[in-house]
Protein backbone atom coordinates (compact mmCIF):
# COMPACT_ATOMS: atom_id res chain seq x y z
CA UNK A 1 0.00 0.00 0.00
CA UNK A 2 1.47 3.59 -0.73
CA UNK A 3 1.45 6.67 0.81
CA UNK A 4 -0.73 9.25 -0.60
CA UNK A 5 0.45 12.52 -0.20
CA UNK A 6 -2.95 14.72 0.44
CA UNK A 7 -1.38 17.80 0.15
CA UNK A 8 0.40 17.15 -2.86
CA UNK A 9 -2.53 16.09 -4.53
CA UNK A 10 -4.20 18.98 -3.51
CA UNK A 11 -0.86 21.12 -4.65
CA UNK A 12 -1.22 22.99 -0.77
CA UNK A 13 1.34 23.21 2.14
CA UNK A 14 1.14 21.84 5.41
CA UNK A 15 0.44 24.67 7.01
CA UNK A 16 -2.37 25.29 4.94
CA UNK A 17 -5.53 26.74 6.08
CA UNK A 18 -9.65 25.47 6.00
CA UNK A 19 -9.96 27.95 3.71
CA UNK A 20 -6.83 27.23 1.57
CA UNK A 21 -8.25 23.43 1.47
CA UNK A 22 -11.38 24.26 0.26
CA UNK A 23 -10.41 26.64 -2.30
CA UNK A 24 -8.25 24.23 -3.88
CA UNK A 25 -10.58 21.51 -3.44
CA UNK A 26 -13.50 23.36 -4.99
CA UNK A 27 -10.76 24.31 -8.09
CA UNK A 28 -9.89 21.05 -8.78
CA UNK A 29 -13.05 19.31 -8.30
CA UNK A 30 -14.44 21.89 -10.92
CA UNK A 31 -11.84 20.73 -12.92
CA UNK A 32 -11.99 17.02 -12.43
CA UNK A 33 -15.69 16.31 -11.84
CA UNK A 34 -16.18 12.77 -13.66
CA UNK A 35 -19.37 14.81 -14.98
CA UNK A 36 -17.35 17.26 -16.72
CA UNK A 37 -14.64 14.91 -17.79
CA UNK A 38 -17.04 11.39 -19.15
CA UNK A 39 -14.98 8.38 -20.39
CA UNK A 40 -11.88 9.64 -18.73
CA UNK A 41 -10.29 7.76 -16.85
CA UNK A 42 -7.42 9.57 -15.59
CA UNK A 43 -10.03 12.32 -14.60
CA UNK A 44 -11.77 10.10 -12.78
CA UNK A 45 -8.78 8.72 -10.98
CA UNK A 46 -7.66 12.01 -9.60
CA UNK A 47 -11.10 13.65 -8.80
CA UNK A 48 -10.91 10.19 -6.16
CA UNK A 49 -7.83 11.47 -4.89
CA UNK A 50 -8.67 15.06 -4.77
CA UNK A 51 -12.23 13.85 -2.74
CA UNK A 52 -9.83 11.74 -0.65
CA UNK A 53 -7.70 13.86 0.25
CA UNK A 54 -10.37 16.84 1.18
CA UNK A 55 -12.18 14.21 3.25
CA UNK A 56 -8.84 13.73 5.24
CA UNK A 57 -7.65 17.47 5.23
CA UNK A 58 -10.81 19.30 5.78
CA UNK A 59 -11.53 17.87 9.04
CA UNK A 60 -9.51 18.73 12.28
CA UNK A 61 -9.33 15.54 13.16
CA UNK A 62 -8.52 13.00 10.78
CA UNK A 63 -6.02 15.65 9.50
CA UNK A 64 -4.54 15.94 12.66
CA UNK A 65 -4.47 11.90 12.62
CA UNK A 66 -2.90 12.03 9.14
CA UNK A 67 0.10 14.77 9.70
CA UNK A 68 0.66 12.72 12.91
CA UNK A 69 0.96 9.36 11.11
CA UNK A 70 0.56 9.68 7.37
CA UNK A 71 3.82 8.39 6.24
CA UNK A 72 3.82 5.62 9.28
CA UNK A 73 0.11 4.63 8.31
CA UNK A 74 0.29 0.89 10.19
CA UNK A 75 0.28 2.49 13.90
CA UNK A 76 -3.04 4.48 12.75
CA UNK A 77 -5.00 1.60 14.11
CA UNK A 78 -3.50 2.12 17.93
CA UNK A 79 -4.16 5.76 17.40
CA UNK A 80 -7.87 4.89 16.14
CA UNK A 81 -8.72 3.09 19.44
CA UNK A 82 -7.47 5.71 21.65
CA UNK A 83 -9.75 8.28 20.34
CA UNK A 84 -12.69 8.13 18.30
CA UNK A 85 -13.52 10.56 15.80
CA UNK A 86 -16.77 11.44 14.21
CA UNK A 87 -17.80 12.43 10.72
CA UNK A 88 -17.75 16.35 10.23
CA UNK A 89 -20.84 16.21 7.33
CA UNK A 90 -18.94 18.49 5.35
CA UNK A 91 -19.14 19.19 1.63
CA UNK A 92 -17.73 16.46 -0.55
CA UNK A 93 -18.59 15.60 -3.78
CA UNK A 94 -19.53 12.52 -5.47
CA UNK A 95 -19.92 12.61 -9.31
CA UNK A 96 -21.76 9.43 -8.57
CA UNK A 97 -18.77 7.39 -7.23
CA UNK A 98 -19.01 4.68 -4.54
CA UNK A 99 -17.58 4.95 -1.39
CA UNK A 100 -15.54 1.49 -2.59
CA UNK A 101 -13.71 4.23 -4.26
CA UNK A 102 -11.49 5.35 -1.69
CA UNK A 103 -8.18 4.10 -1.69
CA UNK A 104 -6.45 1.47 0.61
CA UNK A 105 -4.59 3.80 2.32
CA UNK A 106 -7.64 5.71 3.43
CA UNK A 107 -9.51 2.73 4.80
CA UNK A 108 -6.53 2.00 6.83
CA UNK A 109 -6.30 4.79 7.88
CA UNK A 110 -9.61 6.35 8.64
CA UNK A 111 -11.66 2.55 8.35
CA UNK A 112 -14.72 2.17 5.85
CA UNK A 113 -16.79 4.58 8.18
CA UNK A 114 -14.12 7.18 7.41
CA UNK A 115 -16.32 8.58 4.72
CA UNK A 116 -18.75 11.30 5.46
CA UNK A 117 -19.85 12.42 2.35
CA UNK A 118 -22.89 13.75 1.07
CA UNK A 119 -24.12 10.47 -0.67
CA UNK A 120 -25.58 9.61 2.65
CA UNK A 121 -27.62 12.36 2.45
CA UNK A 122 -29.19 12.10 -0.60
CA UNK A 123 -31.44 9.53 -1.78
CA UNK A 124 -30.70 8.07 -5.14
CA UNK A 125 -33.12 6.59 -7.35
CA UNK A 126 -31.17 4.91 -10.13
CA UNK A 127 -27.86 2.61 -9.25
CA UNK A 128 -24.90 4.21 -11.14
CA UNK A 129 -23.80 3.43 -14.84
CA UNK A 130 -20.83 1.36 -15.52
CA UNK A 131 -18.45 1.19 -17.74
CA UNK A 132 -16.45 -1.45 -19.53
CA UNK A 133 -14.04 -2.17 -22.91
CA UNK A 134 -14.69 -5.21 -24.73
CA UNK A 135 -11.68 -6.49 -27.03
CA UNK A 136 -13.10 -8.64 -30.12
CA UNK A 137 -11.31 -10.07 -33.04
CA UNK A 138 -12.98 -8.75 -36.46
CA UNK A 139 -13.91 -12.34 -37.03
CA UNK A 140 -15.70 -12.25 -34.04
CA UNK A 141 -18.05 -9.67 -34.86
CA UNK A 142 -18.55 -10.56 -38.87
CA UNK A 143 -21.26 -12.70 -37.43
CA UNK A 144 -23.80 -11.65 -34.23
CA UNK A 145 -23.24 -13.97 -31.54
CA UNK A 146 -24.07 -13.54 -28.08
CA UNK A 147 -21.13 -13.67 -25.02
CA UNK A 148 -21.05 -13.96 -20.96
CA UNK A 149 -19.57 -11.46 -19.49
CA UNK A 150 -19.01 -11.06 -15.81
CA UNK A 151 -19.71 -7.84 -14.59
CA UNK A 152 -19.53 -7.29 -10.70
CA UNK A 153 -19.55 -10.87 -10.25
CA UNK A 154 -22.52 -11.09 -11.81
CA UNK A 155 -23.04 -12.94 -15.13
CA UNK A 156 -24.73 -11.37 -18.16
CA UNK A 157 -25.32 -12.91 -21.44
CA UNK A 158 -25.11 -10.23 -24.03
CA UNK A 159 -25.83 -9.80 -27.74
CA UNK A 160 -23.14 -8.59 -29.80
CA UNK A 161 -24.23 -7.52 -33.42
CA UNK A 162 -22.52 -8.26 -36.45
CA UNK A 163 -20.73 -5.23 -38.08
CA UNK A 164 -19.50 -3.38 -34.92
CA UNK A 165 -17.27 -0.77 -35.44
CA UNK A 166 -13.86 -0.12 -33.45
CA UNK A 167 -14.35 2.30 -30.87
CA UNK A 168 -18.16 1.79 -30.89
CA UNK A 169 -20.30 2.10 -27.83
CA UNK A 170 -23.48 0.12 -26.86
CA UNK A 171 -25.47 0.60 -23.76
CA UNK A 172 -27.12 -2.28 -21.90
CA UNK A 173 -30.08 -0.81 -20.41
CA UNK A 174 -30.40 -2.25 -16.42
CA UNK A 175 -27.01 -4.07 -15.70
CA UNK A 176 -25.12 -1.33 -14.38
CA UNK A 177 -25.07 -0.85 -10.47
CA UNK A 178 -28.40 -1.48 -8.01
CA UNK A 179 -30.92 1.39 -7.55
CA UNK A 180 -31.92 2.91 -4.00
CA UNK A 181 -34.38 2.50 -2.71
CA UNK A 182 -35.79 0.16 -5.36
CA UNK A 183 -35.10 2.48 -7.96
CA UNK A 184 -34.03 1.20 -11.26
CA UNK A 185 -30.51 -0.04 -11.85
CA UNK A 186 -28.26 1.95 -13.61
CA UNK A 187 -26.87 0.97 -17.46
CA UNK A 188 -24.22 -0.76 -18.51
CA UNK A 189 -22.17 0.66 -21.46
CA UNK A 190 -19.77 -1.89 -23.04
CA UNK A 191 -16.60 0.07 -25.52
CA UNK A 192 -15.59 -2.23 -28.71
CA UNK A 193 -12.11 -2.63 -29.45
CA UNK A 194 -12.11 -4.49 -32.30
CA UNK A 195 -8.87 -5.91 -33.45
CA UNK A 196 -8.55 -6.75 -37.07
CA UNK A 197 -7.09 -10.05 -37.25
CA UNK A 198 -7.84 -10.48 -41.18
CA UNK A 199 -5.55 -9.58 -44.24
CA UNK A 200 -9.10 -7.41 -44.99
CA UNK A 201 -9.01 -3.70 -44.49
CA UNK A 202 -12.10 -2.32 -42.74
CA UNK A 203 -13.18 0.65 -44.25
CA UNK A 204 -17.08 1.30 -42.79
CA UNK A 205 -18.47 -1.78 -43.87
CA UNK A 206 -16.85 -2.20 -46.73
CA UNK A 207 -13.89 -4.53 -46.56
CA UNK A 208 -10.58 -3.87 -49.26
CA UNK A 209 -7.90 -6.07 -50.15
CA UNK A 210 -4.98 -6.36 -52.44
CA UNK A 211 -4.74 -9.60 -55.15
CA UNK A 212 -1.86 -10.83 -57.04
CA UNK A 213 -1.95 -11.40 -60.37
CA UNK A 214 -0.26 -13.11 -62.52
CA UNK A 215 0.91 -11.09 -65.67
CA UNK A 216 -0.47 -13.61 -68.10
CA UNK A 217 -3.98 -13.94 -66.38
CA UNK A 218 -3.78 -9.88 -66.33
CA UNK A 219 -3.54 -10.11 -70.17
CA UNK A 220 -5.28 -12.74 -71.20
CA UNK A 221 -7.59 -12.90 -68.73
CA UNK A 222 -8.82 -15.90 -66.46
CA UNK A 223 -10.11 -17.22 -63.45
CA UNK A 224 -8.89 -16.72 -60.25
CA UNK A 225 -10.38 -17.73 -56.65
CA UNK A 226 -9.88 -15.19 -53.94
CA UNK A 227 -10.54 -14.78 -50.30
CA UNK A 228 -13.76 -13.82 -48.24
CA UNK A 229 -14.60 -13.55 -44.65
CA UNK A 230 -17.24 -15.78 -45.81
CA UNK A 231 -15.18 -18.38 -48.08
CA UNK A 232 -13.55 -18.54 -51.49
CA UNK A 233 -15.35 -16.85 -54.16
CA UNK A 234 -14.28 -17.58 -58.24
CA UNK A 235 -13.54 -14.25 -60.45
CA UNK A 236 -13.45 -13.76 -63.94
CA UNK A 237 -10.86 -11.60 -64.44
CA UNK A 238 -11.12 -9.40 -67.63
CA UNK A 239 -8.39 -9.59 -70.32
CA UNK A 240 -5.87 -6.60 -70.23
CA UNK A 241 -6.55 -5.62 -66.84
CA UNK A 242 -4.31 -2.92 -65.38
CA UNK A 243 -2.29 -3.02 -62.65
CA UNK A 244 -4.04 -1.40 -59.78
CA UNK A 245 -7.45 -1.87 -60.86
CA UNK A 246 -9.87 -1.60 -58.50
CA UNK A 247 -13.14 -4.05 -58.95
CA UNK A 248 -15.96 -4.46 -56.59
CA UNK A 249 -17.63 -7.55 -55.51
CA UNK A 250 -21.52 -6.54 -53.85
CA UNK A 251 -22.27 -8.07 -50.77
CA UNK A 252 -19.13 -9.34 -50.05
CA UNK A 253 -17.79 -6.94 -47.41
CA UNK A 254 -18.69 -6.60 -44.16
CA UNK A 255 -21.99 -7.30 -42.22
CA UNK A 256 -24.11 -3.75 -42.04
CA UNK A 257 -24.51 -3.08 -38.23
CA UNK A 258 -28.45 -4.06 -37.24
CA UNK A 259 -29.14 -5.01 -41.09
CA UNK A 260 -29.78 -8.20 -40.91
CA UNK A 261 -28.96 -9.89 -44.11
CA UNK A 262 -26.99 -6.97 -45.89
CA UNK A 263 -23.56 -6.28 -46.40
CA UNK A 264 -21.01 -4.13 -47.44
CA UNK A 265 -18.74 -4.45 -50.39
CA UNK A 266 -15.26 -6.24 -51.21
CA UNK A 267 -12.72 -4.19 -53.15
CA UNK A 268 -10.10 -5.72 -54.46
CA UNK A 269 -6.98 -3.99 -56.06
CA UNK A 270 -5.11 -6.25 -58.26
CA UNK A 271 -1.39 -5.97 -58.12
CA UNK A 272 0.35 -7.26 -61.10
CA UNK A 273 3.72 -9.41 -60.63
CA UNK A 274 5.94 -9.47 -63.56
CA UNK A 275 8.11 -12.79 -63.99
CA UNK A 276 11.14 -13.23 -62.41
CA UNK A 277 14.04 -15.35 -63.74
CA UNK A 278 13.01 -15.74 -67.44
CA UNK A 279 14.22 -18.83 -69.33
CA UNK A 280 16.42 -17.55 -72.92
CA UNK A 281 13.41 -19.12 -74.32
CA UNK A 282 11.14 -17.05 -72.40
CA UNK A 283 13.12 -13.58 -73.11
CA UNK A 284 12.84 -14.38 -76.60
CA UNK A 285 9.30 -14.48 -76.22
CA UNK A 286 9.15 -11.22 -74.94
CA UNK A 287 11.55 -9.93 -77.27
CA UNK A 288 9.15 -11.09 -80.21
CA UNK A 289 6.25 -9.69 -78.66
CA UNK A 290 7.96 -6.10 -78.39
CA UNK A 291 8.94 -5.90 -81.44
CA UNK A 292 5.15 -7.05 -82.66
CA UNK A 293 3.60 -4.94 -80.61
CA UNK A 294 6.11 -1.47 -81.77
CA UNK B 1 -49.95 -3.70 -21.75
CA UNK B 2 -46.69 -1.57 -22.38
CA UNK B 3 -45.74 0.20 -19.42
CA UNK B 4 -43.58 3.24 -19.28
CA UNK B 5 -41.02 4.77 -16.89
CA UNK B 6 -41.81 7.75 -15.33
CA UNK B 7 -41.24 9.35 -12.16
CA UNK B 8 -42.97 12.51 -10.15
CA UNK B 9 -41.02 15.29 -10.17
CA UNK B 10 -42.37 16.35 -6.42
CA UNK B 11 -40.48 13.45 -5.41
CA UNK B 12 -37.66 13.50 -7.11
CA UNK B 13 -37.22 17.10 -5.83
CA UNK B 14 -37.62 15.87 -2.19
CA UNK B 15 -35.33 12.74 -2.33
CA UNK B 16 -32.37 15.00 -4.07
CA UNK B 17 -33.36 18.21 -2.30
CA UNK B 18 -34.02 20.60 -5.10
CA UNK B 19 -36.59 23.64 -5.52
CA UNK B 20 -38.78 22.70 -7.81
CA UNK B 21 -38.33 26.08 -9.62
CA UNK B 22 -34.77 24.64 -10.33
CA UNK B 23 -36.44 22.15 -12.55
CA UNK B 24 -38.82 24.26 -14.14
CA UNK B 25 -35.92 26.58 -15.08
CA UNK B 26 -34.16 23.55 -16.60
CA UNK B 27 -37.19 23.27 -18.64
CA UNK B 28 -37.65 27.02 -19.70
CA UNK B 29 -33.73 26.47 -21.26
CA UNK B 30 -34.89 22.96 -23.05
CA UNK B 31 -32.59 21.00 -20.94
CA UNK B 32 -35.13 18.71 -19.21
CA UNK B 33 -38.90 18.10 -20.59
CA UNK B 34 -41.82 16.87 -18.46
CA UNK B 35 -44.93 15.73 -18.73
CA UNK B 36 -48.31 15.77 -17.20
CA UNK B 37 -49.60 12.64 -16.18
CA UNK B 38 -53.26 12.36 -14.15
CA UNK B 39 -52.55 15.98 -13.28
CA UNK B 40 -48.76 15.37 -11.62
CA UNK B 41 -45.85 16.53 -13.66
CA UNK B 42 -43.32 13.56 -14.29
CA UNK B 43 -40.14 13.41 -16.08
CA UNK B 44 -39.87 10.58 -18.02
CA UNK B 45 -37.39 7.84 -16.98
CA UNK B 46 -35.14 8.25 -20.08
CA UNK B 47 -34.37 11.68 -18.96
CA UNK B 48 -33.59 10.33 -15.31
CA UNK B 49 -29.94 10.13 -15.95
CA UNK B 50 -29.14 13.21 -17.29
CA UNK B 51 -31.61 14.91 -14.52
CA UNK B 52 -29.63 13.58 -11.84
CA UNK B 53 -26.21 14.94 -13.49
CA UNK B 54 -27.44 18.07 -13.72
CA UNK B 55 -28.13 18.17 -10.12
CA UNK B 56 -24.61 16.98 -9.66
CA UNK B 57 -23.76 19.80 -11.60
CA UNK B 58 -25.91 22.10 -9.42
CA UNK B 59 -25.44 21.03 -6.29
CA UNK B 60 -21.23 20.45 -6.18
CA UNK B 61 -19.82 23.14 -7.95
CA UNK B 62 -22.65 25.25 -7.42
CA UNK B 63 -23.62 25.71 -11.32
CA UNK B 64 -26.57 27.94 -12.17
CA UNK B 65 -28.60 26.76 -15.11
CA UNK B 66 -27.80 29.07 -17.63
CA UNK B 67 -23.94 27.57 -16.85
CA UNK B 68 -25.48 23.88 -17.35
CA UNK B 69 -27.07 24.75 -20.18
CA UNK B 70 -23.84 25.94 -21.42
CA UNK B 71 -22.27 22.83 -20.41
CA UNK B 72 -24.50 20.47 -21.89
CA UNK B 73 -23.70 22.19 -24.94
CA UNK B 74 -19.87 21.81 -24.64
CA UNK B 75 -20.45 18.28 -23.79
CA UNK B 76 -22.41 17.14 -26.66
CA UNK B 77 -19.62 18.90 -28.79
CA UNK B 78 -17.05 16.81 -26.97
CA UNK B 79 -18.78 13.54 -27.34
CA UNK B 80 -19.05 14.51 -31.44
CA UNK B 81 -15.82 15.06 -31.88
CA UNK B 82 -14.77 11.87 -29.82
CA UNK B 83 -17.44 10.27 -32.14
CA UNK B 84 -15.00 11.95 -35.26
CA UNK B 85 -11.83 11.06 -33.69
CA UNK B 86 -12.60 7.38 -33.13
CA UNK B 87 -14.48 7.27 -36.90
CA UNK B 88 -11.01 9.04 -38.07
CA UNK B 89 -8.95 6.39 -35.92
CA UNK B 90 -10.92 3.97 -37.76
CA UNK B 91 -9.69 5.07 -41.47
CA UNK B 92 -6.25 6.12 -40.30
CA UNK B 93 -5.83 2.44 -39.32
CA UNK B 94 -7.31 1.41 -42.98
CA UNK B 95 -4.45 3.67 -44.30
CA UNK B 96 -1.59 2.46 -41.87
CA UNK B 97 -2.70 -1.19 -43.18
CA UNK B 98 -2.10 -0.48 -46.66
CA UNK B 99 1.57 1.40 -46.40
Amino acid sequence: MEFIDYYQVLGIDKNATQEDIKKAYRKLARKLHPDLNPNDKEAHKKFQQVNEANEVLSDPEKRKKYDQYGKDWQHAEQFEQARQSQGSGKETFTGNFNESDFSDFFTSMFGDKGHSGFRQRQTKFRGEDYRAELQLNLTDVFKTHQQVLTVNNKNIRITIPAGVENGQQIKIKGHGGPGINGGPSGDLYISFHIINNTKFRRDGNDLHTTVDLDLYTAVLGGEIIIDTLDGKVKLNVKAETQNGTKIRLKGKGFPIYKKEGEFGDMVITFQIKIPTNLTDKQKELFEQLSKSSS
Amino acid sequence: MQTEDIIVLDEFCSNHHVEISFIRSLEEHGLIETIIVNETVCVHGNELSKLEQIVRLHQELNINPEGIDAISILLKRIENMQNEITELRNKLDFYKKDQ
